[in-house]
């Protein structure tokens, strides 16, 4: 397939990063399509980072966070779970689909399940074919 | 010597009359206006024509107030004709700045509204079907009508904007403020800055009782509760644009009993208000798992219209992707 779908994937310091760090360092192969940027916190994810992400051409997001329980400001990963929530209603008014945003847990030993997210995203993004949004606004008139 | 009077002009593009009314709203200070200022252009309340402000060197206005989005071709053509013939250039109002009440048509399309007001709407009778078309051929002569745009655009998306007023409309005490400020040549602020307007959020005006702790368990309509009159409304389960939009109404809405809309646009940290509006929402919703979470949320019946009522086409994703 010609398509290379780009997925900007917002990972928490204390668990994701550190998750996705594993599946690096263990030499696990996965798509190489995630742009990762790391955040303290999934908390930290501000609805505008997502907005951005897709406006500047990101075909999906992925926010990664610590399991339920584990966050380590307590309570950051819940927050990100509402907002990702909310988002998720909002951007399918807009006409984006759902399956382009994405939350999940990923613990810092859980490397392989990372790896596997990370595949399983880009093929579902792939499927979707590049996401309009931008386009939509470059030909605005 | 009498210092030399000011040329100001006002104008609509996409736009409801209410900024316009506004600027009538400063009664008797209207005499003082015309003191420091030639009203040159102002289609609601003076007979001037376009060919007026054609024949205008360039840079003869010294101040035009642009109220109204950029909707069809002629909203556009007189955007840039004034910006040609201006010096400063204010987006006044919600329209303007954002893109306001027209600016929610970015959730649909040109063809979508076309069909729905020439067609579909139940007091439509239309039984020839005719749609306007920009240009008609008539015994007299030829008939031209401006182009009706897919998307509703901002005024600074189309044109270089000096400063933006804010409000739907704008309170007239702070139009009088920032006029009062140019005509008595006051240190204005840097270009691009939003005048008239404070740089809190309703929040920090609003004298409702508020705890730190809120926690929504329901949303509810306005209409659907009895509001107490005293407390947050956030924390009564009504959303209130407060904790996204900026201050300097004077909490108008609030202190009428009504929620806030966000008609004054984001605080200056927010960029996107309802992003910041999704953020805040977010952090009271008293739940932790998924299914309640979505319950709650569920009863938010329009995010993106509550959210963005005055700021889409100003917004991050500006319009809806319609295929």
């Amino acid at each position: 397939m010609d398509y290379k779908p780009t997925i900007v994937a917002f990972l928490c310091n204390w668990c994701s990063y550190t998750g996705a760090d594993l599946a690096g360092t263990s030499r696990m192969k996965y798509a190489p399509n995630i742009r990762g940027i790391r955040v303290m916190c999934s908390g930290r994810v501000d609805p505008t980072f997502v907005l951005k992400a897709f406006r500047e051409g990101a075909d999906g997001v992925l926010i990664c966070g610590c399991h339920p329980g584990d966050c380590h400001y307590h309570e950051g990963n819940y927050k990100c779970l509402r907002r990702y929530h909310l988002l998720q209603k909002y951007i399918q008014q807009m006409g984006i689909e759902k399956d382009r945003l994405r939350l999940e847990w990923v613990s810092a030993s859980e490397g392989k399940i990372f790896a596997q997210l990370v595949d399983e995203m880009t093929n579902t993004v792939a499927k979707l074919g590049p996401c309009k949004i931008k386009e939509v606004m470059e030909t605005l008139t | 010597m009498d210092k030399p009077k000011i040329n100001l002009a006002v104008y609509w593009g996409a736009a409801c009359g209410g900024c316009c009314v506004s600027v009538l709203d400063v009664h008797e200070a209207l005499f003082t206006v015309v003191e420091h200022a030639n009203l040159v252009f102002w289609p609601i309340a003076l007979d001037f024509k376009y060919s007026d402000v054609e024949a205008m060197p360039d840079g003869f206005i010294d101040v035009t107030l642009f109220n109204g989005a950029v909707r069809n071709s002629e909203n556009e053509h007189i955007a840039k004709l004034l910006r040609q013939k201006t010096k400063v250039l204010v987006a006044y109002g919600s329209c303007a700045h954002m893109g306001g009440i027209p600016g929610l048509a970015n959730f649909t399309t040109k063809e979508e509204i076309f069909r729905r007001s020439y067609f579909d709407s139940e007091s439509t009778v239309n039984p020839d079907k005719i749609v306007p078309v920009t240009e008609y051929d008539m015994p007299e002569g030829k008939l031209t009508l401006p182009k009706f745009y897919n998307d509703v655009r901002t005024l600074d998306q189309v044109v270089d904007v000096d400063y933006y007023l804010p409000g739907c409309p704008p309170q007239t005490e702070r139009l009088v403020e920032v006029f009062l400020a140019i005509v008595t040549g006051a240190q204005l602020p840097p270009k691009g800055s939003v005048v008239g307007a404070r740089d809190k959020a309703q929040c920090d005006e609003c004298k409702r009782k508020k705890t730190d702790n809120k926690l929504i368990k329901k949303f509810y309509r306005p209409w659907e509760i009895q509001d107490d009159g005293e407390t947050c409304f956030l924390e009564q389960g009504v959303i209130c644009m407060g904790p996204a939009t900026r201050s300097g109404c004077g909490v108008r809405c609030i202190e009428g009993n009504a929620p806030c809309r966000g008609c004054y646009g984001p605080s200056p940290e927010a960029k996107d208000p309802g992003a910041k509006m999704m953020s805040a929402i977010a952090t009271m919703i008293d739940a932790k798992e998924p299914e309640e979470i979505n319950k709650i949320i569920d009863q938010i019946e329009d995010p993106a219209g509550t959210f963005y009522r005055f700021s889409l086409p100003g917004s991050i994703l500006r319009r809806k992707i319609c295929k």
